[in-house]
């Protein structure tokens, strides 16, 4: 008996409809979110992460709107970001039935807003998103889907956003993202082991056995992937047997 | 069936609700002290901070007419934070009092194990546990806690483990409590909404 690693799908979105591409770039049209989001909760996802990856002012109401439809559809956990820039927008998050809210961009330009979110609605609603790009040695934090640099190493940010209260870590190797050459290892496993709380992998996913290396090898507490689900790649429940009958502790729905 | 959900502004309330009029439920929700009074069936869902949810209902003037409601037997279902409120004081907000209708006092859980305790986790029933009834055994339920109760309680039904052994369901005759949420526990959870239902007919 011990905590189940979790598969999530995320849904990324221009605020209405679930869009695709590689690095970010190159949008394509992959689906009805809410459609997406049934199926998913039927096939034994272990949360869904939403994302507005537009964040454009004009997108936000469409995209409060899809939250609203998704998470009628589910009976487990919601994720939701994408432009979340104040204690406001994460309360419109929240009050449209997202369970936690996802922060990126806007906390490397104000730490506190982590603070803010943690002191709100507890440590476990907050999800500090991370997009890495190795450098040498090490890992740099990006920002603005991957293309602009920042002052700050990955692991130093991530030990920072837990300090200010963020409970979960969603971590995506910029490097992987796109590619389905399997997750970062070595960045997801120095991260992991490097700070107090969960860290979802992302970035990369295209085989089982790229799941069962990030669980082992990267140490990931949760695992995330999009288009290999949205494209029936790869099914969630054949994934989680896979993962099982390799000695990896999972949930099979019943 | 009509359930009265405690909403005192922070929290899980709208999931919560859904799940239960999936269920055919009649929910109402109020922040009102003569409601809670004349309820038939109590629900105080709950997540993020204790302290918050201590407050608000002691803002609401809430305290006491829920305290009312449970000694006159009203069915109570606490969730995640509800279940910690049932008890004297948390180490999440030691400088307030709990409900303090059970011994011992919420703790922080061990840091040797990544904190929150998030995701999917087993629970193990100690007797027979009648909100698991229907729910087959080794079923995973949806835990976001990094505060939880002692395990060594009579009313504790059910553990969970995370670093240490922990309360995950407890069980009176009429006061029942969950750590996870059972509104996000996918079909597990909706029958152990369902099974406290009936039990509160």
């Amino acid at each position: 008996m011990s905590l189940a690693h979790r598969i999530i799908p995320c849904l990324d979105t221009d605020g209405s409809r679930v869009v695709k591409g590689v690095h970010f770039e190159g949008l394509r049209d992959a689906g009805d979110p809410v459609e997406l989001a049934a199926r998913y909760n039927a096939e034994g996802a272990d949360e869904l992460v939403v994302l507005d990856i537009a964040a454009a002012r004009d997108s936000r109401p469409t995209f409060l709107e899809t939250i609203r439809r998704v998470a009628e559809q589910l009976n487990i956990p919601l994720s939701a970001g994408g432009g979340i820039r104040s204690l406001d927008d994460a309360r419109s998050v929240v009050r449209a039935g997202a369970d936690k809210v996802t922060v990126n961009t806007a906390a490397i330009e104000r730490p506190e807003l982590i603070s803010e979110l943690s002191r709100e609605f507890g440590a476990q609603a907050v999800v500090l998103a991370i997009d890495a790009k190795r450098e040498n040695e090490s890992w740099q934090v990006r920002v603005r889907g991957g293309r602009v640099a920042t002052p700050w190493n990955a692991l130093d940010w991530a030990q920072r956003g837990v300090e200010l209260g963020a409970g979960e870590i969603l971590l995506t190797s910029v490097d992987r993202d796109g590619t389905q050459s399997g997750f970062d290892l070595a960045l997801t496993a120095a991260i992991s082991r490097g700070i107090t709380v969960p860290v979802i992998a992302s970035g990369g996913a295209k085989l089982p056995q790229h799941f069962l290396e990030v669980f082992i090898e990267g140490a990931a507490d949760a695992a995330l992937a999009a288009s290999i689900f949205h494209d029936q790649v790869q099914s969630i429940r054949a994934l989680k047997s896979y993962l099982q009958s390799n000695g990896v502790e999972v949930r099979l729905p019943c | 069936m009509i359930v009265t959900l405690i909403d005192y502004g922070a929290g899980n309330v709208t999931s919560v609700a859904g799940a239960l009029r999936r269920l055919g439920a009649d929910v109402h929700t109020t922040d009102q002290p003569e409601e809670l009074t004349t309820a038939t069936c109590l629900i105080l869902p709950g997540v993020g901070h204790c302290a918050a949810l201590l407050r608000s209902l002691d803002a609401h003037g809430l305290r006491q007419p829920l305290l009312t409601a449970i000694s006159r037997g009203t069915p109570f279902l606490g969730i995640c934070l509800g279940l910690q409120a049932l008890y004297k004081s948390s180490a999440e907000a030691p400088e307030l009092t709990g409900l303090g209708l059970l011994h011992g006092n919420v703790d922080l859980l061990p840091q040797t194990v990544k904190l929150p305790h998030m995701g999917w986790n087993q629970v193990r029933p100690l007797r027979d546990c009648r909100l698991l009834r229907n729910i087959p055994c080794g079923a995973y339920f949806y835990f976001a806690h990094s505060y939880a109760a002692p395990a060594g309680s009579p009313a504790t039904a059910a553990t969970c483990e995370h670093g240490h052994e922990f309360t995950a369901i407890l069980e009176t005759e009429r006061i029942f409590g969950v750590q996870f949420h059972p509104e996000k526990s996918g079909a597990p959870g909706t029958t152990l909404l369902d099974n406290f239902l009936r039990l509160a007919v």
